[in-house]
């Protein structure tokens, strides 16, 4: 392997992962709040509202990524009220923001999926308890629902930040310059491809360990094991 | 409005064209699914056995492939193959059809190396959830070891599997959509190709959703019924 090529890359790939750690953190820090809201939803006793919230996990589930991302940046564009629109022409007018938003949507809808199941899976003699103790229901999702859904969704939300940081990856296809952006273009520029394949690889990697790092660490905190003893 | 709609979708033959186009994507996600699960299946035992080296370099190949975007590795093998390929085919005098079947080969081959990833992980799993005391039975009845493994672990694990093969599917699917950005002429090639000629993009790629959503659902239902079919005789839960 040719180590002028590392060199080379290397500060062009750190530029792209910045955009990357961009869109990901974005999609985290907007996407799980947006999620749970959904999963909410999808458990409420309104039908209207869980029927909506149902069709939109199944169609941006249901999707490819690549699909979502071209609908929201070449296609909502053509609507002359969003063109004109301060605010909406905003979020989707520029291919930053308009990946942005498909990221959120997208992890939205599966992070949806998991909270659901984890909100399914709570015990009702827990929930019961807080009723018979007068809890008023926002205080039972807050003090009972929540914590216990969280700690059941953490190990399957981790592979979704996984799986936000490689969608990531898609903003590329919208002029977007973030890592595979960025490795697509030094690829074709210097025909070192496995080279830069192994590269990248590398620079995806390395975020991905630091990211499931992280979310073990808050999963091996919320759980009840280390401080049994107390 | 509706009448250009109309125009468009039957007059100028874009209907036709976008249901070719999803025809391809139905054709490149069975074969890199297919494909990709025949060389998973190996590739699984080896790891399940723990074979040194070997299960190393698997776990090694399917950490990366699942670690990095999928759009990468189409990028690596698209770009990486050009060279050789051209050489290859011209040296046997088959330049020209190369040109042609070039994106649709590597295409699959892109596919199925990632479908094949992933499957490796859900065969593996597969493999070790079957139960102990089965190949003990097995071996109490002095089955040989190849014969107790196509007989009894095997037909157990690949219906343990075949949630997680689902799963594989659907996200494959999902997946030959990023072979468009190489040029491979697929649904979402066809729907980029029709938004840019007709001015109508929203059209298109909403019709191109659809068209995805209406597959992924129907694959849905096929397993579901498959699931149903392959659990009978086994309790539920």
């Amino acid at each position: 392997m040719d180590l002028s090529i590392i060199t080379y890359a290397v500060p062009f790939l750190l530029i792209g992962a910045k955009t990357t750690l961009l869109i990901a953190l974005l999609g985290v820090g907007l996407g799980l709040p947006f999620g749970i809201l959904v999963a909410i939803a999808r458990t409420s006793k309104v039908v209207m509202i869980r029927r909506c919230a149902d069709f939109y996990c199944a169609v941006f589930r249901g999707t490819p990524m690549l699909v979502q991302i071209f609908v929201i940046y070449y296609g909502l564009a053509q609507i002359g009220f969003i063109r004109h629109n301060a605010i909406l022409w905003w979020l989707i007018g520029d291919s930053l923001h308009a990946a942005v938003l498909a990221v959120i949507l997208n992890t939205g809808a599966y992070t949806a999926e998991i909270f659901r199941t984890a909100l399914l899976s709570l015990s009702r003699g827990l929930i019961e308890a807080g009723e018979a103790c007068g809890m008023s229901p926002w205080v039972i999702f807050q003090r009972i629902k929540f914590p216990l859904a969280l700690r059941q969704a953490l190990p399957s939300y981790s592979t979704e930040v996984a799986v936000i940081v490689k969608e990531s990856s898609l903003a590329s296809t919208i002029t977007v310059l973030e890592i595979t952006g960025h490795a697509k273009r030094l690829m074709s520029e210097t025909f070192a491809i496995m080279e830069i394949f192994v590269i990248t690889a590398v620079f995806y990697l390395v975020i991905n360990v630091v990211c499931l790092t992280a979310l073990n660490v808050i999963e091996r905190r919320l759980s009840f094991e280390p401080r049994s003893a107390r | 409005m509706f009448y250009d709609i109309w125009v468009l979708m039957v007059e100028k033959g874009w209907t036709l064209a976008l249901l070719r186009g999803a025809g391809v994507t139905i054709l490149i996600g069975v074969l890199g699914v297919v494909i990709g699960l025949a060389a998973a299946i190996p590739l699984a035992i080896l790891r399940w056995r723990r074979l040194p080296v070997l299960s190393q370099l698997v776990d090694a190949y399917s950490i990366v492939i699942r670690g990095v975007p999928g759009l990468l590795v189409i990028y690596l093998l698209f770009f990486g193959s050009v060279d050789w390929v051209q050489k290859v085919a011209s040296a046997f005098g088959y330049a020209d059809s190369a040109e042609n079947a070039y994106p649709f080969i590597v295409g699959i081959i892109a596919i199925a190396a990632i479908s094949c990833a992933y499957s490796v992980e859900v065969i593996r799993g597969a493999l070790q959830a079957v139960p102990l005391g089965l190949l003990e039975a097995a071996r109490s009845l002095s089955l040989t070891p190849r014969l107790t493994f196509f007989r009894v672990t095997l037909p157990l694990a690949l219906r343990l599997a075949l949630g997680g093969i689902n799963n594989v599917w659907q996200m494959t699917i999902k997946d030959t959509s990023l072979v468009s950005v190489v040029g491979m002429q697929e649904l979402m090639r066809t729907a980029a190709i029709a938004a840019g000629i007709t001015r109508s993009p929203l059209l298109f790629y909403c019709l191109a959703a659809a068209m995805f959503f209406g597959m992924t659902a129907v694959s849905q239902i096929l397993f579901n019924r498959a699931e149903k079919y392959f659990n009978r005789g086994f309790s539920r839960g």
